[in-house]
């Protein structure tokens, strides 16, 4: 059975892959050789092969993070040679294609490395440090019940936009991973600038930007210094605007919050 | 065993009211004392947590993922229902009542549905407060579109991202009470057993998916919003993780599990490519708003076409069946999703089918873009064509896409009363994982508006109602029922790990998904069914004899998370068939070849089948007792299905 492109002829491929047993061992890179991958196989695919293989032989399998394999719950991750969900532009790991790579081709695959996301396995890192982030402010303190109707809050369509723009961050860390100092800049902002452009959002907007930026730092994520490394990389293309706009949010709350003691 | 659905006295549109009414409610300053468990934070359960948080309650809510906000509702990409009427074309709480009695092919209960009709607007109102971005028209209020064959706008929407933004939505909400120390949230953790304690849920057993630690929880209630059960297929549209485990070991203890055979095929997803596919992936049926789904007239045309000998573009007008709008003139290309399968697969059956395999028909924007210019088109859909050109290497507004049916959505599961309750007073079930709604087809955007119904609006009532007449003691995990239950989650996991034979949890998945495919998917026969029974427990056989599962219990280990998942898929994949066999009428997205119209269209047997079919488990290989639910329709008359 041949996919799209029926011409496309199988490939032979070097996997060079991290493997760590969990997270208190030291890792190391170990190399696997691979035969007759279809360029129409998506690239985790590719690595369910190696896995089938290596189940078969009575290895371990890799561990490798992944869900929806739609490109959208942001659980896949992956440096690939070098790079944060590889090769392709605006693409998550599960829905890049094997067409991007070339027959006798070596692949380095590494997890996300970054103090704040510790490797449990192999692959796959703890990103919890995200969800805590959240929980520090990225919400609209509404109850269940008890809310106007939906149309009693009109909102500028171009408004509307740019905050569903800032929404779609999936929270795959691929900004973290990409950027030299850690940084998780580009998620935060995203979360900030959603809410701040929204009118439901504006009453919480100091110090939702304060306590999120806050908990930013206990993570232990790194300083932003505008290499704009995080948005090339992002899948979803989150933009830097966002970061400029967390700025302002930031340096607003502080110089007339009361949460602020500084 | 009598099934008591509990649905309320009274009129339709006041049992609702009068059932919050006639409810118990727990003392504010009480709430406190209770604990519940949600397991499963999508849609259903995020927004259950969050709302139980808020009231006060203690929650413990457990995923399996990384973090709540990758739950498989994340992927829903069309939109969500409501009855708002914004766009004041005649919608309805009733209207869109009717029409989710009537798409379900009379196999839901009036009465829910209507509470769910009736929910529905509170629902947009929560989101939009919560910041969810839906779509907008210029003057800043909220924009509708049409969707899944309904003849109303009342779709809401968020691109084609609408449920990551109401996932995110009740995420955040969910985030609001963690922080406030109400819910607890334990990601990566996977519940592997239901814990009973004189004929109540009173706990779950779970394995920590990052140490492999087996641990106990204990509460007051159990909500299971675990989803649905569509990977018994191998192929599907959902997540690689999606499994029905924690609703099938509650079904081994006790609850009831109804409709198992009631699965939703996907008419528009992209075709299988390779013997490496792993999973199918959907196109928006928003997409058949405007494209046109066709084959060639001809078999010999189709065949000049899968051998590459000519290329679509080369078809002429006059060559092109555009089979949908032929037979089914009021509602075209927006038919229903089992209407629309079922024809895809008459005309592949036929030998019209394209691309190399054969297996898939055209949508084609050709006209849309002609009319309304490529821009419009890149406007509405632009991701999902996006989506399309990068999984298949085919540029969608130049070429018409290939699609194919898949499997989607599963109505069955876990038998529910009017409150959510399962026949285990203090075990509830939510969104997916329920079977109450959707009858025996799910129309477009009603999945998540039935999980956020569920959470958000329902259980918070229903389940004030049970605690408020139990006891505020709490259970110690030190319980003896709750250590033979993590006794028996150790000896299967080691189980499973000792047999080290030679073939892969995948290879066995795949093969079972085959049989369910062939036998139990879009058209199933007596025959048919009968041999897939005993091929499925050949292959459970098999794999209890022969799998191969590697490492041990005590360290992240996916081999051996999807080898407890497969297991239990191969138990449940034996309970549809039974139920397919069972239910001889053709009814919604279940066809029995036998229950056909002259016109191939579904026939119904009311006279013998308007009934919940809810089993009874009795045993592995054992054959499980059938529990009837009659279904009355005091409001609304039962008609054969016509789109014609
Ligand atoms: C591609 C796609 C597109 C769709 N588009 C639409 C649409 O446009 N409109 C619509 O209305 N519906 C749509 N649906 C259907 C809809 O998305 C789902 O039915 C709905 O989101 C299910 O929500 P849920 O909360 O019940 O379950 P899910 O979102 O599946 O969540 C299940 C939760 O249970 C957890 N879980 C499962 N098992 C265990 C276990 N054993 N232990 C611990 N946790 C467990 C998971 O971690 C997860 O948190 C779509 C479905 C798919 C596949
Ligand atoms: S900003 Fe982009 S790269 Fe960073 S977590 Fe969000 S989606 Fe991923
Ligand atoms: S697996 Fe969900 S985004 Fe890649």
């Amino acid at each position: 059975m041949a996919g799209s492109n029926p011409n496309a002829k199988p490939m032979d491929l070097t996997l060079k892959v991290w493997r760590q047993k969990d997270r208190n061992s030291p890792g190391q890179m170990v190399t696997y050789p691979l035969k007759g991958i279809s360029p129409d196989m998506s690239f985790l695919e590719m690595l369910d092969v190696l896995n089938e293989d290596l189940l078969r032989k009575g290895e371990e399998p890799i561990a490798f993070d992944h869900d929806c394999r739609e490109g959208i719950c942001g659980m896949c991750s992956l440096f690939i040679n070098g790079r944060a969900h590889g090769p392709e532009r605006g693409t998550t790991t599960c829905q890049l294609h094997m067409r991007h790579f070339s027959h006798g081709e070596t692949i380095t695959i590494e997890p996300w490395r970054a103090a704040a996301f510790p490797v449990h396995k192999d692959l796959i890192v703890d990103r919890s440090a995200f969800d805590r982030i959240q929980q520090a402010g990225g919400y609209v303190s509404v109850n269940t019940g008890g809310v106007p109707d939906a149309n009693e809050i009109p909102i500028p369509k171009s408004i509307a936009d740019k905050a569903f723009d800032a929404a779609t961050c999936i929270g795959c860390g691929a900004c973290v991973a990409a950027c030299k100092n850690a940084s998780a800049m580009l998620f935060v902002s995203a979360k900030v600038s959603q809410l701040a452009m929204l009118p439901q959002g504006k009453t919480e907007r100091k110090t939702r930007a304060e306590n999120m930026v806050a908990q930013m730092d206990i993570e232990g994520f790194g300083a932003c210094t505008n290499t704009g490394a995080c948005a090339a990389e992002c899948p979803v293309g989150i933009s830097l605007e966002n970061i400029a706009m967390l700025n302002r949010e930031y340096m607003g709350a502080k110089l007339t919050s009361e949460n602020v003691a500084s | 065993m009598i099934l008591d659905s509990k649905i309320p006295e009274g009129p339709l549109a006041e049992k609702w009211e009068k059932h919050k009414f006639d409810m118990k409610l727990v003392n504010p300053a009480n709430k406190r004392k209770y604990d519940i468990i949600v397991v499963g934070t999508g849609l259903a359960g995020a927004s259950a947590a969050a709302t139980f948080g808020e009231l006060g309650y203690n929650v413990k809510a457990f995923c399996f993922q990384d973090s709540p906000r990758r739950a498989h509702s994340i992927a829903a990409q069309g939109g969500i229902n409501a009855a708002k009427n914004y766009q004041n074309d005649g919608d309805s709480v009733f209207r869109l009542f009717y029409d989710t009695i009537k798409g379900g092919d009379y196999r839901a209960r009036e009465a829910n549905v209507y509470r769910l009709a009736q929910v529905s607007v509170n629902i947009i109102d929560q989101c939009v407060a919560q910041g969810v971005p839906f779509a907008r028209e210029y003057g800043g209020l909220l924009a509708n579109r049409s969707f899944g064959g309904a003849q109303v706008s009342r779709t809401f929407y968020a691109r084609g991202q609408t449920g990551q933004q109401l996932l995110l939505g009740a995420y955040s909400a969910m985030n609001r009470q963690i922080a406030y120390g109400k819910v607890k949230m334990y990601p990566r953790t996977e519940m592997l057993d239901l814990v009973t304690i004189d004929g109540q849920a009173r706990g779950i057993v779970v394995r920590n998916l990052i140490t492999g630690q087996i641990e106990s929880h204990s509460a007051h209630a159990v909500v299971l919003a675990t989803g649905g059960y569509g990977n018994v297929f191998f192929l599907s549209t959902n997540a690689m993780g999606s499994n029905a485990t924690a609703a099938w070991r509650a079904h081994k203890k006790g609850a009831l599990f109804a409709n198992p055979c009631f699965t939703q095929i996907h008419p528009t997803c992209i075709p299988v490519s390779g013997e490496y596919q792993s999973k199918l992936t959907l196109m928006s049926e928003s997409l058949r708003n405007d494209g046109r789904v066709w084959v060639p007239k001809t078999v010999e045309t189709a065949e000049r076409l899968r051998k590459g000998e000519i290329s679509v573009n080369d078809i002429a007008e006059a060559d092109r069946d555009y089979y949908l709008e032929r037979k089914y003139p009021a509602f075209g290309n927006l038919v229903p999703r089992d209407v629309a399968s079922r024809n895809a697969k008459l005309v592949c059956d036929e030998g019209r089918g394209v691309g190399s395999t054969g297996l898939a028909v055209y949508l084609d924007f050709a006209d849309a873009i002609k009319r309304d210019g490529q821009p419009a088109i890149a406007a509405k859909y632009g991701n999902l064509f996006e989506m399309y050109a990068k999984i298949t290497d085919e540029n969608p507004y130049e070429r018409p896409m290939r699609i194919y049916p898949a499997v989607h959505y599963t109505m069955g599961g876990l038998w529910v009363d009017y409150n959510l309750m399962t026949n285990i007073p203090g075990l509830y079930a939510a969104g997916e994982a329920n079977f109450s709604d959707h009858g025996a087809n799910r129309l477009g955007a009603s999945a998540l508006m039935q999980g956020l119904a569920d959470g958000y609006f329902v259980l918070p009532y229903t389940i004030g109602d049970y605690l408020a007449r139990l006891p505020y003691d709490k259970v110690s995990v030190d319980h003896p029922a709750f250590k033979e239950a993590e006794q028996a989650v150790i000896a299967k996991n080691n189980q499973l790990l000792a047999i080290n034979g030679t073939r892969t949890v995948d290879d066995f998945h795949k093969a079972l998904g085959q049989i369910m495919w062939d036998y139990c998917g879009m058209a199933r026969n007596a025959e048919g069914l009968t041999f897939a029974k005993q091929e499925i427990r050949k292959l459970r056989d098999e794999f209890w004899r022969d799998v191969k599962v590697t490492g041990v219990n005590e360290e992240l280990n996916q081999t051996l998370e999807k080898a407890n998942r497969v297991a239990d898929f191969l138990e449940l994949g034996e309970l549809m068939v039974d139920d397919a066999l069972n239910r001889s009428e053709s009814c919604g997205g279940h066809f029995r070849e036998e229950s056909q119209t002259p016109e191939n269209e579904a026939l119904r047997d009311d006279e013998n089948y308007t009934y919940v079919a809810a089993w009874e488990f009795t045993g592995v290989g054992n054959e499980p007792v059938l529990h009837k639910e009659e279904l009355k329709f005091e409001n609304v008359k039962l008609t054969q299905r016509s789109y014609k």
